[in-house]
């Protein structure tokens, strides 16, 4: 009975439904565009009308934000935080240095596109991208949420030996290998 | 079939207190949104907190003591509901009170946070141990007004039963205004007990990273998330029976609990954050001051 397919859909739907409208949000505020979520959260924009909110530490954490360019240090702490955070877990990119590099595209200690080394839900374009496009592209994850097509975590899992090929190129020895952070 | 109707009445009362105390604080999330100008959350809005955080999925293992914290936290409240009269004069909600209550419950009360400090500071995180310091240092702080007022009102009646309180102030009216100073007292102390602003110093999300929760995730943030709403409705409702002299039914009790919810709030809503010594220096000036004369009042009269 409890393994019945059916029951295991409306479970999903339940669970999806929560996981939709409750999103903490971990800012990873490293880039330029760190200065966008401020107005998105606060008055102006208010983003908790969605249930979005922000999370102090990456275990309480839903959705990690990436805001901008990563250099290859902190892309170090970014893998760190995200293999820190409990399934589920999304990722966003934010403005254009995730998706290309951006203005730092041939630039020798940033990393171009951020979905080689972590996998990224949702790309939010723009250089910067307005609190309006930052809701926007909160909004499409929801709705990825809800049709259970957000699996980002899930192919992470699978393919873990790529994405960690790829991180050790741009890290070299200090690439993280701990699979479970329980320190 | 009596202890089985004690037993379905302490599972009612676990639930209605988790519903209220879960409303309460989603209506406490939308006036401070209104209050700063913004649309903010659905009042329900906690509820699917909770609901999201008991699906996720938690693998973090610091040692035993880490995942009895939140047990321990769940079990102070509830525990403590319990022992409270929740209506007057009614076998609906019953409880588990005796004489001598109130003594057990000053003691029972601090259980959850303790279990709590044992917890965080098994995680190792450093923030958490800050917070546990910060927390332990403002429980000294506030526990000393809240002593006083309650051992005036024991003094003043020669009881130590919350029954024989509220029986007593059917005859002689709120012992809000028989021993008004107990009452200004206690009140200031909520505002510690409660933990808002200004006295968030615990889980301060900018400073601290949430404090003591910070390594608890998923499935334990969301049953401290419970175990908070509940302890919440437990001392609003301690506080009605003490003060108010108990409601008679559960339309009276919202709006009673209610009432006084809205004190810390408010309060908080206008107040930035204290430092640690700022805060204990505030419970140890006028509360304690208050509680010393209700506790003169409570002997001379």
């Amino acid at each position: 009975m409890i393994n019945d397919k059916n029951s295991q859909k409306i479970v999903d739907i339940i669970q999806n439904f929560a996981r939709k409208h409750s999103l903490f949000v971990l800012a990873y505020g490293t880039g330029c565009g760190a200065i966008e979520i401020p107005p998105t959260m606060t008055s102006r924009y208010d983003a908790e009308r969605f249930g979005i909110r922000g999370a102090a530490t990456p275990r309480q954490a839903d959705v990690l934000l990436i805001t901008g360019y990563l250099t290859t240090k902190t892309v170090k702490r970014v893998i760190r935080v995200y293999e820190q955070m409990q399934d589920p877990k999304y990722v966003i990119g934010f403005g254009s240095c995730t998706i290309n590099g951006g203005m730092y595209w041939d630039s020798y200690n940033t990393i171009k596109v951020l979905d080689r080394y972590l996998p990224v839900d949702i790309y939010i374009n723009g250089c910067m991208p307005r609190p309006e496009a930052v809701i926007e592209g909160f909004i499409k994850l929801q709705k990825k949420i809800m049709e259970g097509r957000a699996e980002g975590a899930k192919h992470y899992k699978e393919n873990l030996e790529w994405y960690r090929a790829n991180q050790k190129k741009v890290l070299g020895p200090t690439t993280p290998h701990i699979q479970e952070y329980n320190w | 079939m009596d202890f089985l109707i004690k037993t379905l009445g302490a599972i009612a009362t676990i639930i209605v207190a988790f519903i209220v105390g879960m409303l309460y604080m989603g209506i406490n999330r939308k006036i401070t949104a209104r209050v700063q100008n913004r649309v903010g959350p659905p009042v329900w809005q906690n509820y699917i907190d909770a609901l999201k955080l008991v699906s996720k999925k938690t693998s973090v293992h610091h040692g035993v003591m880490q995942h009895l914290a939140p047990a321990f936290l769940m079990i102070s409240s509830m525990g403590t509901l319990l022992f409270i009269p929740i209506l007057r004069g009614q076998s609906w909600f019953p409880n588990l009170s005796y004489h001598g209550d109130l003594i057990f419950i000053l003691y029972f009360m601090v259980l959850g946070s303790l279990g709590m400090a044992l917890g965080a500071g098994q995680t190792g995180n450093p923030n958490a141990a800050i917070g546990i310091t910060r927390g332990l240092s403002q429980m000294v702080g506030f526990e000393i007004p809240w002593v006083m007022a309650l051992v005036a009102m024991m003094i003043q009646y020669h009881t130590t039963s919350i029954s024989d309180l509220m029986a007593i102030q059917q005859q002689h009216g709120w012992l809000m205004f028989q021993n008004p100073l107990a009452f200004l007292a206690a009140i200031l102390a909520m505002l510690g007990m409660f933990r808002y602003s200004p006295f968030d110093i615990v889980g301060a999300p900018a400073e601290l990273a949430s404090g003591p929760i910070s390594e608890f995730g998923g499935k334990y943030l969301g049953l401290m998330m419970s175990s908070g709403s509940i302890f919440a409705f437990t001392k609003l409702t301690l506080y009605v029976d003490l003060f108010m002299g108990g409601a008679s039914n559960i339309v009276v009790l919202l709006i009673e609990t209610f009432t006084l919810y809205l004190i810390p709030m408010l309060y908080g809503l206008v107040s930035p954050r204290y430092r640690t010594e700022q805060a204990i220096r505030y419970f140890w000036g006028w509360p304690t001051v208050l509680g010393l004369a209700a506790l003169v009042y409570s002997v001379v009269i």
